[in-house]
């Protein structure tokens, strides 16, 4: 019945410009190339504008277009709507779709500017003055106190949880292996070693080639459970509960079998070839009390050296449940945007379920700091991070750090055409065919990552220097130092900024 | 080793357990344990845990060695992504048991309640087992993707029904071997009921002597009604969800 469907984009190919190298027939992983006759020839149908032929063309003979076909102009039955009915004619199944949310809701980061200083307050440079993006982790506790020792200094007296040190208030998202490569996975850890910060194995498991980076590894601990046992826990940095993510508030994940090969297997810890179904809930968990049992589990079972972390999509009682959070024990809160980044959800629940991360992050810090618990956990915002900018803002309205997936991934040469469910994934990260995950050379991936890293953390500086602040600590819950445009008075005051001007 | 736990933090209580096994201890006894949680969590060495009273919820969750037989009831979440090591419950226990348990083998003597052998799963050599003697309630072997679950039905009242309700719901892996009969009705769509083969009745006749040898019953009463197993009609009860 697909047949019906009208091709989403053409490919161009300049026959005069091609010298029949036959590249790009191999580098699409998605088969739309071949070579008929005497030259390439492209089955556009097939085509998901993911850029790898046109990137790696060395005649820079190919483009990829839109396809002009012209609907019938009409702004409730946009084309879009007329080609999932007619998919879902012809299979009866859920629309899937990779990436994060695309669709046209107000970016509130879009809509808020940060502030400057000028001649009455100076700004600092950052190029000559020490400039503090070091971030800690982990639960904090509500006072200090020192004792004075025999030799006349102070020390702490006061025993603090564990706390995990970042260099730069990021970490990479969760993203498993199995969603995507080793070599994606190696990239990132590596990178995440060199850059002083963390990544997170999603629920897939931890490879054994990945043990080495421990120290820079959020594990999680999802609702299949997926590869969890005491080694798992005890070689990372921080165990994260997985509630829910971003993309897909409320549903769960499921691998099919097909991609569950030999190696994902392994780190899965189930049988090759089979589903690795992770349920919606956790079935241990119906409550705030069900949470903090799992909490503590998970701290019994790595002696209380680690913090916990408990992820959770942005809904719209976010606030409520964080606080419930923070006291059921957890030391972190990972909380995810309603344009956060998956390898596969139903097309509907990723672009209709959640809410912006922005408005969420800002109803959390408000909620605990009027309970009196901010203090008791630490946030990290994800959920459509794009730049170092929406970084500052997001640490502005309250994140201690951020995640970024879908960022990452764009640095290790992604293009966002989203169809990283169905494992074809052109630039080896969201695959398992070895000859497609072959040609992601972790370590020039890893490099790419660094270089955003650093490429943030120094506008980061830049922009604290900018405000006159020395301390991204200085910064973190500073809203005073964010103005909102085009926003109407309840956004304002969800966000508690004031207007430009004000 | 003897711990009296009464009145004890179950923080402090494990404290002095893990502490007990650092320093080589092989056999631990725990008196008037009175609902202390996560007993023998997290333990990867081969001890054995004695426990008198009632162990509180999460007992040998994440646990990978140990040997824990309890002489009274127990609660919820028993054996909570366990690896490896026994668990035997001179008693009743609660729900959610042998949450995606990887490994290891859990002994109920009596009843238990919901959601037990949710998610659980075995790994190649690995393959977890939990043998009820009593009844046990809805959902069992919710989204079971390997190991072996088994429900006797022993001493039970008259009208007692076996299990519950949506047996082996979203099931695709491993077996549930019920003495007795089970009501159609009961059934989670995914599975189907199977008599027993010779290879069946090989791998069962283990964990039943185990059992009897464990609660003092007779095999020979255990084998007197016949067993029926359940299994998973499709490995892939979740495919052709999706349109590509
Ligand atoms: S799918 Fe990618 S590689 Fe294949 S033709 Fe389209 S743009 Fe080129
Ligand atoms: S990871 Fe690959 S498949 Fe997924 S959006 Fe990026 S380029 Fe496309």
């Amino acid at each position: 019945m697909s047949v019906y469907l009208p091709a989403e984009f053409n490919v161009q190919i300049d026959h005069t410009l091609c010298r029949r190298c036959r590249r790009c027939v191999a580098e699409c992983g998605f088969g739309t190339l071949s070579f008929k006759g005497d030259k390439v020839v492209a089955d556009h149908k097939k085509c998901v504008a993911c850029q790898r032929c046109v990137s790696t063309c060395p005649e820079a003979a190919i483009n990829v277009v839109k396809n002009p076909l012209a609907y019938k102009e009409n702004h409730h039955w946009t084309p879009e709507h007329i080609k999932n009915l007619h998919k879902q004619a012809a299979t009866g199944g859920m629309l899937l779709t990779g990436g994060g949310n695309d669709k046209v809701y107000k970016s509130y980061f879009d809509h808020m500017v940060l502030d400057a200083c000028q001649v009455t307050n100076p700004s600092i440079d950052p190029l000559r003055e020490p400039m503090e993006l070091r971030t800690y982790l982990g639960s904090k506790p509500d006072s200090l106190e020192f004792r004075y020792s025999e030799n006349g200094e102070y020390k702490l007296k006061t025993k603090l949880n564990p706390q995990v040190k970042l260099d730069t208030p990021i970490v990479f998202s969760a993203m498993s292996y199995g969603a995507i490569s080793l070599n994606a996975h190696k990239a990132l850890a590596s990178a995440a070693k060199e850059c002083g910060i963390l990544y997170n194995t999603g629920e897939g498991g931890l490879h054994k080639e990945l043990y080495c980076y421990g120290e820079n590894t959020i594990v999680q601990v999802a609702s299949g459970r997926f590869g969890v046992n005491q080694e798992y826990l005890n070689r990372a940095a921080v165990v994260e509960i997985k509630c829910g993510q971003g993309a897909k508030p409320g549903i769960g994940g499921h691998l099919p079998g097909e991609k569950v090969n030999r190696e994902v297997s392994q780190t899965r810890m189930i049988p090759e070839g089979s589903d690795a179904i992770s349920p919606a809930p956790h079935h241990d968990i119906y409550s705030i009390e069900d949470l903090a049992q799992l909490i503590y589990a998970i701290k019994e079972a790595t002696g209380y050296e680690k913090p916990v972390s408990v992820k959770i999509a942005a809904v719209h009682n976010v606030a409520a449940i964080a606080s419930g959070i923070a006291r059921a024990g957890a030391d972190i809160i990972y909380l995810d945007g309603f344009r956060g980044g998956t390898g596969a959800a139903p097309t509907i629940i990723r672009d209709n379920v959640g809410i912006p991360i922005e408005i969420a992050l800002a109803a959390v810090d408000d909620r605990l700091r009027k309970e009196g618990i901010r203090n008791k956990v630490s946030i990290i915002a994800s959920g459509g991070i794009r730049s170092s900018a929406d970084m500052a803002k997001a640490i502005a309205l309250g994140a201690d750090a951020v995640a970024v997936g879908t960022a990452a991934l764009i640095a290790m040469g992604c293009r966002l055409c989203q169809k990283c469910y169905t494992g074809s994934c052109s630039w080896g990260i969201a695959t398992q065919r070895p000859e497609l995950v072959r040609r992601l050379n972790p370590d020039k991936a890893a490099q790419c990552l660094i270089n955003m890293i650093r490429g943030w953390s120094l506008e980061l500086k830049e922009i604290l220097g900018a405000l006159g602040v020395n301390a991204v600590e200085s910064l973190r819950g500073s809203r005073e130092r964010l103005r909102g445009i085009g926003l109407n008075e309840t956004e304002l005051n969800i966000l508690g900024i004031k207007p430009a001007g004000r | 080793m003897r711990i009296d736990a009464r009145g004890m933090y179950y923080r402090d209580l494990n404290k002095m357990i893990h502490q007990a096994v650092k320093n080589g201890e092989t056999e631990i006894v725990l008196d008037n344990v009175n609902g202390q949680r996560y007993i023998g969590t997290g333990i990867n060495e081969k001890v054995r845990i004695t426990v008198n009273g009632v162990p509180g919820n999460d007992l040998a969750a994440f646990m990978n060695g140990p040997e824990i037989t309890v002489y009274a009831n127990a609660q919820d979440g028993i054996g909570n992504t366990m690896n490896d090591g026994t668990v035997v419950v001179h008693g009743g226990a609660g729900d959610v048991l042998g949450y995606a348990m990887r490994g290891g083998k859990i002994f109920i003597k009596g009843n238990v309640g919901y959601r037990v052998g949710i998610h659980m799963k075995e790994y190649q050599d690995r393959v977890p087992a939990i043998v009820v003697g009593g009844t046990a309630g809805d959902f069992f072997g919710e989204y079971m993707a390997g190991g072996i679950l088994v429900v006797l039905g022993l001493n039970r009242k008259p009208g007692d029904p076996l299990t519950g309700d949506y047996l082996g719901t979203g099931m695709h892996g491993g077996i549930i071997y019920l003495r007795g009969e089970v009501e159609r009705y009961k059934l989670g769509k995914e599975v189907e009921v199977f008599e027993l083969n010779e290879e069946d009745e090989k791998k069962l006749q283990p964990f039943l002597e185990e059992y009897c040898a464990h609660f003092g019953f007779e095999l020979e009463e255990v084998l007197s009604v016949p067993f029926c197993k359940l299994l998973p009609v499709s490995k892939r009860p979740y495919g052709r969800l999706y349109a590509y």
